[in-house]
């Protein structure tokens, strides 16, 4: 119980901390720019009403989803296939390190010829960031499948899709689950820059929207949503992460107390 | 009813080739517990998977009911020597035992039941739903032969099982394994490098040469059927065997294979 207290002790503190700082040394500020911050909340509270999160985060978040979805399952899918199959990732590895190393904001452009300026352009640039840290991690979780293990399997003939299911994926999701966490600090990065190109909705749009009508405090309070936006979001993820790799912490701290 | 033809394996890469196995033939009859021993460096682990069906050999064969070996045969169980990464981790003790038998077609209270009498037999009842990593390396290991037996198997292999457990988790394995043994009746192949385990376990022990293997010495192995760690390892007779054992291998490693094996050793030493 005391323990319990000191973590969240320790995991509020600091927040705490600059929370009164930004407050005390802000209080009274006159510059334009740097609002005091008792006026970025109290734009906070009049500003993201329900019918603003109805018009703008939700459909931020559907797209943020969708796209990281869709990176997801083509990331797996494909590293997994490139992964198992030496042959395909020799003639793909040099490909893909070009593919990753191009900055997803620059084929906005591109993306709105192909698929326009609606939905499906802003949901492509998430998945054209997101995809390569899933992508290029599973390859290297799927080559790193123990041998031992892989014998074991053979011999007891699990092959097709439990090899697949007991095996590959299991065995390549320590190195999945951290690609997907990359992917998702970068997916709340392409939603943004996503609507900062012909949009007229979205969280970033908004933001963008108050920043260039000089509405200081609401552009403030849409950052800070932002930055509460992605803390819970990584909290979601560790929890997701927590339950899937389980058994993968719980090994680590095995091996750490044996040796 | 398993029988080893004429098997050799040749190893090629980067502009050289190693003779790993020149010629080795053996049969083992059904029901029979047969260990191979062998100096260090000596091709048992190339020719258990030979005979496992997860390597092909260069030229010979390995016939079981009558069929040739070309690929891990249905009936067969293989217990790894590194039993920490033979397991699956994600899964729990049943999970793992229970894994192998999903291709079997069983009912799934045929299945517990199975999982259930192994873990019985290897003395896990209570573990089904840890995981491996929470247990002992010799409880671990105990965890794969329990996924073995409960495979029901014709022929059980196991490659240097306890080669990684300490001495006296080691006594107790090997005295399970001789229980298992009794209690299923399953033909086994048990490949170790240590003589004492191979005269204390086996029926019968295969003594192989150094590298380029070929069969030095095939010998029944005429202790009584009981066997317990204290009386058994104290009697004349298997004084007599192990050193009979000690000098055929000290033999195997001949003249000419002396430095190299003197190397090996220092090398293993150099590592425990």
């Amino acid at each position: 119980m005391t323990d319990i207290l000191r973590r969240t002790g320790l995991a509020l503190g600091l927040p705490l901390v600059l929370f009164v700082v930004w407050w005390v040394t802000s209080a009274g500020s006159e510059n334009f720019f740097l609002p005091p911050l008792a006026d970025i909340l109290a734009a906070f509270t009049a500003t993201w009403t329900a019918d603003r999160f109805a018009a703008d985060v939700l459909p931020s978040l559907v797209r943020l989803a969708a796209g990281y979805a869709i990176a997801a399952v083509l990331g797996i899918a494909l590293g997994v296939l490139v992964g198992s199959l030496p042959r395909v990732r020799a003639a793909f590895e040099p490909v893909l390190e070009f593919l990753r190393a191009i900055p997803p904001p620059v084929l906005v452009p591109i993306l709105m010829l192909i698929a326009g300026i609606g939905d499906g352009m802003k949901v492509a640039v998430i998945v054209s960031g997101c995809v390569w840290p899933i992508l290029l991690n599973t390859v290297e979780g799927v080559r790193a499948v123990d041998p031992v293990l892989a014998d074991t399997c053979r011999s007891y003939g699990i092959g097709g899709a439990a090899r697949l299911r007991h095996l590959v994926l299991r065995s390549a999701s320590p190195q999945m689950v951290a690609g997907l966490r990359q992917a998702l600090s970068l997916g709340i990065i392409l939603m943004v820059i996503s609507e900062m190109f012909a949009a007229s909705t979205g969280l970033g749009f908004t933001i963008i929207q108050f920043q260039r009508s000089f509405a200081i405090p609401e552009m403030w309070s849409g950052i800070i949503l932002l930055g509460l936006t992605g803390f819970a979001l990584s909290l979601i993820f560790k929890f997701f992460e927590a339950r899937v790799l389980a058994w993968y912490h719980g090994l680590r701290r095995a091996e750490r107390g044996r040796s | 009813m398993l029988d080893v033809r004429g098997l050799r394996k040749v190893y090629e890469g980067w502009g050289r080739t190693v003779e790993a196995i020149r010629d080795l033939t053996f049969d083992v009859p059904e029901g029979q517990l047969l260990c191979l021993v062998g100096p260090s460096g000596c091709g048992k682990t190339t020719l258990l998977r030979c005979v496992a069906g997860l390597l092909r050999p260069t030229s010979g064969e390995v016939v079981l009911h009558g069929n040739n070996v070309t690929g891990p045969p249905e009936d067969m169980a293989v217990v790894f020597q590194e039993y920490g990464r033979s397991l699956f981790p994600w899964h729990t003790v049943r999970r793992n035992v229970e894994l192998p038998l999903r291709r079997k077609k069983l009912s799934r209270k045929r299945r517990t039941e199975l999982v259930d009498e192994a873990l019985e037999a290897v003395g896990l009842t209570g573990t089904a739903t840890a995981y491996p990593w929470q247990l002992s390396g010799g409880m671990q290991q105990r965890v794969a032969i329990a996924r073995a037996i409960a495979y029901e198997p014709q022929v059980l292999l196991m490659d240097e099982p306890f080669a990684a457990v300490d001495a006296q988790t080691r006594g107790e394995l090997e005295d399970l394994i001789r229980s298992v043994w009794h209690r299923f009746g399953v033909t086994t192949l048990f490949v170790t490098h240590d003589i004492d385990e191979a005269v204390y376990l086996g029926q019968r022990v295969i003594v192989m040469s150094s590298s380029p293997t070929v069969v030095q010495e095939d010998l029944a192995i005429d202790l009584p059927d009981e066997r317990d760690q204290l009386t058994t390892r104290s009697a004349p007779r298997f004084a007599e065997l192990r050193a009979h054992i000690y000098a055929e291998i000290q033999r195997a490693k001949g003249p000419a294979g002396g430095a190299a094996a003197a190397e090996a050793e220092t090398q293993e030493a150099a590592g425990a």
